[in-house]
C-alpha cells in the first residue's frame, strides 16, 4: 500500500492543529488542539512506516484484503473498533455507576461525573454503536447489492475520520469542553468535522446502491440509508451555532429558550429513533435471515414497518418536554405519535421473531440466534415501555427518575447491544475466513452474563425510579414535601450498588466476547462438545449454513 | 401572516395530507396484486450470496 497523498494531507492537518494551538483563545481549546496535533502526528508516522515503495498491488496486509471482489478491509477494522470501543464504553459505564454509588470516586477535574457521563454515553452510542453501524452497513450493502463499495479509499476516510471524531469528542469531554446538548456534546469544530465524515459516508453508501447489480434494493439498505440521511439532517440542525472565535472552544446555539429545548429533543429522540433503532433494524433484517438461513417472515410487512417508522418517529421528540414551557398541543402531539409507534415497533418485532418459524429448534443449539432473538424481544419490550412512559400521567411519575435510565438501558444493552453482538459473532468467522468461531460455549457464557446483567440493571432501576418519583411527590397533610432532595438521593444508594453489579456482569460478557473474537481472528478453534448434544452434527452446520 | 402561524397551518393541512396519502400509498403499493411473488424474491436476496 502506498499512502503518499494521505501522508501529505494528515501532516498538513497536524500542522494546522499546531497553528490552532498557538492561536488558541482559551486554554481548553489549546489543550484540545495539542491532543489533535499529537494524534495526527502519530497517524502520519504510522502511515509513513507502513507505506510501501514497491509497485502497487505487490503485497497487501491481510486485514485490508478483499473477499470475492468486496471491499472488506474497512469492515474488518470496524469490527475490531466496535469490540474495543464497546469494552471502553462498558467500562466507563461501570465507572459512572460506581461514581453515583460512591461519590469519592469523582476525581477532579477530569474524571468528575459531569465529564465521564457524556464519555460513557458517547462511547457506547457513537463509538460502539456507530462503528457497528458503519461496519455492518458496508458489509450488508455490498452483499445485497452484489457490488463493491463505491468511492475507493473514501470508505477508509469514513472509518479513520470517524475514529478521529470519537477521540476528539472523548478528550474534549475530559477537558471540560461541551456545548451541553445531550448526546451532542462536542463543540462546533468537532461537529463540523463529523459533518464532513458523514457526507463521505453518505456518498459511499449511496454510490454503492446506485451501481448495484441486484435490481431490487433490499430492505436492510433502506433502514441503513434512512439512518444516514436522518442523522445528517439532525446533526446539522441541532448543532447550528455561532463560535465565539475561530480559535476558541465556545459557541452559542442559534436557538433560544423553548425552541432550543425542542430542537435538542427533536435531535435527541430521533437519535434514538434513527441511530439506535433504524440502523440496527437494518442489521436485524440482514443478519437474522442469514444466521437462521431463512428469508424474513414477511417482506411486505418490512416495507410497511419501514415507512411507518419513518413517518411516526420524527414527531415523538416533544414527549421529553412534558409539563415544560413547550406549548400543550406540541406535548400532546409528541405523546400521540409515541403511542402510535407501538404499531411499527411490534410489527417489526413480530417480523423478526417469526423469521424463525419452522426453525425454532435452532434456539437450542445456536447461542448466536438466541442472542438475536433476545435482542428482538428487548426491542419489543423497550418500545412497549417507551410509549407508555410518554403518556403524560405516567411521565409525571417517571420523568427525571431512574426509571428513564432503566428504560434506556433495556433498549441499549438489550436491543442495540445484543443485535450487535450477534452480528459480530456472525461476521468474524466470515471476514477472516474461519471455519467457525473459537468457541460457541463462550457465546453461551456471554449470552447469560449479558442477559443477567440487563435484567439486574433494568429491574433495579424500575424499583429505584418509582421509589424516587414517589418520594419526590410525597406531601404531608399540611402540604409540605415529606422528603428533602438529599434524603431521596441517600435512599438510592443500595440500588446504585446493585446497578453497578449489573453493569459489571454486562462488561464481563463483553470481555468474554472480545477474547472469543480475538481467538477466532488468530485462527484458533476450541475443542468442545457441540451444544444440544442429542444429534451429532458436523461443527459447520452449528455455525450457519451458507 | 406570522411565520409561525403560516408554518403551523401548512403543517396541519397540506403537510399532514401529503404524508397521510404517501403512507397509505406505500401500504397499497406493498399489497398491490402480484406483489407477493416479487416480495418473496426480494426476501431471498441476502440468502443468494455466499
Amino acid at each position: 500500500m502506498r499512502f503518499g497523498t494521505e501522508i501529505v494531507l494528515v501532516s498538513l492537518a497536524a500542522f494546522a492543529a499546531l497553528a490552532a494551538a498557538g492561536l488558541a483563545q482559551d486554554s481548553a481549546f489549546q489543550a484540545h488542539m495539542w491532543v489533535l496535533f499529537f494524534v495526527l502526528l502519530g497517524s502520519a508516522i504510522v502511515l509513513m512506516r507502513n507505506t510501501s515503495f514497491a509497485p502497487a498491488g505487490a503485497a497487501s496486509i491481510p486485514l485490508r484484503r478483499d473477499t470475492d471482489g468486496y471491499m472488506d478491509g474497512p469492515v474488518r477494522y470496524g469490527v475490531i473498533a466496535t469490540t474495543v470501543w464497546g469494552i471502553v464504553g462498558f467500562l466507563v459505564g461501570v465507572l459512572v455507576a460506581l461514581q453515583l454509588a460512591y461519590p469519592d470516586l469523582n476525581i477532579e477535574p477530569w474524571f468528575n461525573f459531569g465529564r465521564t457521563r457524556p464519555l460513557h454515553t458517547s462511547a457506547v452510542i457513537f463509538a460502539f454503536g456507530g462503528n457497528a453501524l458503519i461496519a455492518t452497513s458496508f458489509y450488508v450493502v455490498q452483499r445485497t447489492c452484489r457490488t463493491r463499495l463505491f468511492g475507493g479509499n473514501l470508505a477508509w476516510f469514513v472509518f479513520w475520520g470517524y475514529q478521529l471524531f470519537i477521540v476528539m469528542a472523548a478528550t474534549g469531554y475530559l477537558l471540560g469542553i461541551t456545548q451541553s446538548r445531550e448526546y451532542a456534546e462536542p463543540e462546533w469544530y468537532v461537529d463540523l468535522f463529523l459533518t464532513i465524515v458523514w457526507v463521505a459516508y453518505l456518498i459511499v453508501f449511496l454510490g454503492t446502491i446506485f451501481r448495484r447489480k441486484e435490481p431490487h434494493i433490499y430492505v436492510a439498505n433502506w433502514f441503513y440509508l434512512s439512518f444516514i440521511v436522518t442523522i445528517a439532517m439532525l446533526h446539522v440542525v441541532n448543532n447550528l451555532a455561532m463560535p465565539v472565535s475561530p480559535f476558541g472552544s465556545k459557541s452559542y446555539s442559534l436557538f433560544a429558550g423553548v425552541q432550543d429545548a425542542l430542537t435538542q429533543w427533536w435531535y435527541g429522540h430521533n437519535a434514538v429513533g434513527f441511530f439506535l433503532t433504524a440502523g440496527f433494524l437494518g442489521m436485524m433484517y440482514y443478519f437474522i435471515p442469514k444466521q437462521v438461513n431463512r428469508p424474513v417472515y414477511s417482506y411486505r410487512l418490512s416495507i410497511i414497518h419501514f415507512w411507518a417508522l419513518i413517518f411516526l418517529y420524527i414527531w415523538a421528540g416533544p414527549h421529553h418536554l412534558h409539563y415544560t414551557a413547550l406549548p400543550d398541543w406540541a406535548q400532546t402531539l409528541g405523546m400521540v405519535f409515541s403511542i402510535m409507534l407501538w404499531m411499527p415497533s411490534w410489527g417489526g418485532m413480530i417480523n423478526g421473531l417469526m423469521t424463525l418459524s419452522g426453525a425454532w429448534d435452532k434456539l437450542r443449539t445456536d447461542p448466536i440466534i438466541r442472542m438475536m432473538v433476545l435482542a428482538v424481544a428487548f426491542y419489543g419490550m423497550s418500545t412497549f415501555e417507551g410509549p407508555l412512559m410518554s403518556v403524560k400521567a405516567v411521565n409525571s411519575l417517571s420523568h427525571y427518575t431512574d426509571w428513564t435510565i432503566g428504560h434506556v438501558h433495556s433498549g441499549a444493552l438489550g436491543w442495540v447491544g445484543m443485535i450487535t453482538f450477534g452480528a459480530l459473532y456472525y461476521l468474524v468467522p466470515k471476514l477472516w475466513n474461519r471455519e467457525r468461531l473459537y468457541s460457541l460455549r463462550l457465546v453461551t457464557w456471554h449470552f447469560w452474563l449479558a442477559t443477567l446483567g440487563i435484567v439486574v440493571y433494568a429491574a433495579v432501576m424500575w424499583v429505584s425510579g418509582i421509589q424516587q418519583g414517589l418520594m419526590w411527590r410525597e406531601y404531608d397533610d399540611q402540604g409540605f414535601l415529606v422528603y428533602s432532595f438529599a434524603e431521596t438521593v441517600a435512599a438510592m444508594h443500595p440500588y446504585y450498588v446493585v446497578r453497578a453489579l449489573g453493569g459489571v456482569l454486562f462488561l464481563l460478557g463483553g470481555l468474554v466476547m472480545a477474547y472469543n473474537l480475538a481467538m477466532t481472528i488468530l485462527g484458533h478453534e476450541r475443542k468442545e462438545a457441540p451444544i444440544g448434544g442429542a444429534v451429532a452434527q458436523p461443527a459447520r452446520s452449528l455455525q450457519s449454513a451458507g | 401572516m406570522e411565520a409561525y402561524t403560516a408554518l403551523r397551518q401548512f403543517a396541519d393541512s397540506w403537510g399532514l395530507l401529503f404524508m397521510a396519502v404517501f403512507f397509505v400509498g406505500t401500504v397499497l403499493f406493498a399489497f398491490r396484486p402480484g406483489s407477493g411473488k416479487s416480495a418473496e424474491e426480494a426476501a431471498r436476496i441476502p440468502l443468494k450470496d455466499d
